[in-house]
């Protein structure tokens, strides 16, 4: 096991002008999950693979446990990593397989199986060891290809989204236990991802990516509650947080149609302004701070209902109580509280801390 | 949805629903008509190959009859004997064995490399290098040939299997290559990768993921290969004299044969081919109870 240090990293694809990573510096500590998350063509699998030395950096240098491996080959680097596509081999049965790494480590047959049988039990994989891959379901493939990945002795674990082709059910049920698994064996541990509640659930930190840059390194809850920017508040969440632009004036946030508390501290000007949208609450319509809305769309969603509504011209999610009643064209108070305001520059979309 | 249809507890409580089964017969005719066309294909190819047997196992006196029976009545080994006790026939089946495997392997030494390179790799003047592999085929045999038999001739490969098999190697590469660029197009690059994530280097993962990976497709294209060396008759008969392979042999000595003779000839070329397709056959079938992936 191994902490990673990225430093200044750019990646040009031949042919191509634009860098897939700009400027990336990282230092992922040992025994730590970190989530590379971004949309896709964000640099997050390009930033993965040059770790993994399946691709090489344009400039930069990496280093794993203080060795430097920026063009080091691949074999060399004592790394091991669960593919999207599992990238189990077809004609090797599930043993043979999951024995893969320790049989090129030269370890012998005695060792080889004892570890492989310890994997096995671990997720699940007893009865199917001497089946060929094709005779495994696609979830049952993605366990074998993480067992592969997890008994060897390796530095650092990479995983590139690992659970997207599995279905939805299954990928929640997995996701679980791949981070009680990850947390057990305590390996340094990269992971890709295009899915924000997989970033925020899994990570003990979420690195999240745009244009080839990080863009907000932080930890799940604090990159969700305070993103550094509109960009990070728009991809994360679900729904994406709510942004209207608005006036601050005398500690009151006038968003045209309606005002309420602006966050302490803020000083006066224009702003973009981020509200999520379960911090919104249905308000006493007696409360002078509360802003008139119309409600558009009502969405029951089992566990909560999501409300479309319109303040002025600006259209704003909220999520309030399965239970609440409240119906399309209903006149409703909206009540916004101070604290969960975030304020943003009107331009660069900057977070602007009050 | 504006209107609900008029319903208890959700189900339909309407008549049951005429079927029309005129495109199922449609259908269930096209198939026929499918099958057919298979049976009609199959036999245009079964039909002669038979025809050529039961002439080559019939007596001498058998052939002469007129109509020719539809299976053996007169069943006798003797042309065949003859034909395989003739002079260089044996010598030059083992010739064309010698040849067809010879550019089989080194086709395949040659060309699975080739077609790796073309599969998996960005290069420069990689679409004007596949046009090119193509060239060798737009000359005809006997253009190639001729010179050929000049350079043979003065460095001492005239008149050797080995100057043959280099012949038909060069004729099968454009395909070998072609054949297996697009085998290594269908492993899944994912896994070759995996396997140097594990520890092995760019040829071990090669040898131990890709190429047993490619095995089926790579034998299809030797199949191909032997095929076509096994088959090929112009060439061989201009760059030998009196190691013949055997189309060579049979070409410049049947013409002159009995009817008899030219049959079992002909079914002397033919045999080989067919076992051999039969052996390599399993190779195109899932291998592993599965296509790759």
């Amino acid at each position: 096991m191994a902490d990673i240090t990225i430093q200044n990293l750019v990646k040009v694809y031949p042919g191509g002008n634009e860098r897939a990573n700009d400027d990336v510096s990282l230092h992922v500590a040992d025994g730590e999950f970190m989530v590379l998350l971004g949309p896709s063509g964000c640099g997050k699998t390009t930033l993965l693979r040059q770790i993994a030395g399946l691709e090489l950096p344009t400039s930069g240098a990496i280093a794993i446990g203080g060795r430097d491996v920026t063009y080091m080959p691949v074999h060399q680097r004592n790394l091991s990593m669960v593919f999207q596509s599992y990238a189990v081999f077809p004609h090797r049965r599930v043993r043979a397989n999951i024995g893969f790494g320790l049989a090129m480590r030269g370890m012998s047959k005695a060792e080889i199986d004892k570890k492989v049988d310890w994997a096995a039990e671990l997720l699940q994989l007893t009865p199917y060891l001497d089946r060929f891959p094709a005779q495994l379901s696609g979830g049952q493939r993605q366990r074998v290809a993480v067992a592969r990945a997890i008994v060897v002795d390796a530095d650092v674990l990479l995983m590139d989204e690992p659970l997207s082709n599995l279905d939805a059910l299954l990928r929640l049920s997995f996701r679980a236990e791949l981070k009680q698994i990850v947390n057990q064996i305590g390996m340094t541990t990269v992971y890709v991802t295009h899915d924000q509640s997989e970033a925020l659930s899994l990570g003990d930190r979420v690195a999240v990516m745009k244009n080839g840059r990080i863009t907000q390194l932080d930890n799940p809850l604090r990159v969700y509650s305070h993103p550094a920017n509109t960009f990070v508040g728009g991809f994360i969440g679900s729904p994406p947080m709510n942004f209207v632009d608005g006036v601050v004036h005398d500690g009151q946030i006038d968003i045209g149609g309606g005002s309420f508390r602006a966050p302490e501290g803020a000083e006066d000007g224009r702003y973009t302004v981020g509200v999520r949208a379960e911090a919104i609450t249905l308000g006493d319509p007696a409360d002078p701070h509360t802003v008139p809305a119309k409600v558009l769309v009502v969405e029951p969603l089992g566990s909560a209902t999501l409300l479309t509504a319109t303040v002025g011209e600006h259209s704003i999610k909220v999520q309030v109580p399965a239970d609440t009643q409240v119906a399309a064209g209903d006149q409703v108070k909206l009540s916004v509280p101070p604290s969960a305001v975030r304020l943003f520059d009107l331009d660069s979309g900057e977070a602007r801390t009050p | 949805m504006t209107s609900r249809p008029d319903t208890e507890h959700g189900t339909a409580t309407t008549a049951p629903i005429e079927v029309d089964k005129r495109p199922l017969r449609r259908h269930q005719f096209n198939r026929a008509l499918i099958q057919l066309a298979c049976i009609l294909i199959s036999l245009f190819m079964v039909v002669p190959i038979y025809l050529i047997t039961i002439s080559a196992f019939s007596t001498r006196q058998g052939l002469n009859e007129f109509p020719q029976p539809l299976w053996p009545k007169n069943f006798s080994t003797e042309t065949m004997a003859t034909f395989l006790n003739s002079t260089g026939i044996l010598a030059a089946t083992l010739n064309s064995l010698t040849v067809g495997i010879g550019t089989l392997v080194l086709a395949s030494l040659v060309g699975a490399p080739a077609g790796y390179a073309i599969a998996r790799f960005a290069f420069r003047g990689k679409d004007p290098y596949q046009l090119f592999l193509l060239f060798t085929r737009a000359l005809p045999i006997v253009v190639l040939s001729i010179p050929l038999a000049q350079v043979f001739l003065a460095t001492g490969l005239y008149d050797q299997p080995i100057g043959v098999i280099l012949l038909h190697t060069a004729l099968s590469l454009p395909t070998t290559i072609l054949i297996t660029s697009s085998v290594f197009l269908s492993v899944p690059i994912d896994a070759e990768e995996a396997a140097r994530i594990f520890g092995c280097t760019p040829v071990g993962a090669f040898l131990r993921v890709v190429l047993p990976l490619a095995l089926p497709g790579i034998a299809a294209s030797a199949i191909f290969t032997f095929v076509t060396s096994w088959n090929e008759v112009l060439g061989a008969t201009i760059l030998t004299f009196s190691n013949r392979t055997l189309p060579a042999q049979v070409l410049s000595t049947l013409g002159d044969s009995p009817v008899a003779f030219r049959f079992a000839g002909g079914l002397a070329m033919i045999i080989p081919s067919i076992i051999f397709i039969a052996i390599m056959r399993k190779y195109l079938l899932n291998m592993w109870g599965t296509t790759i992936r």
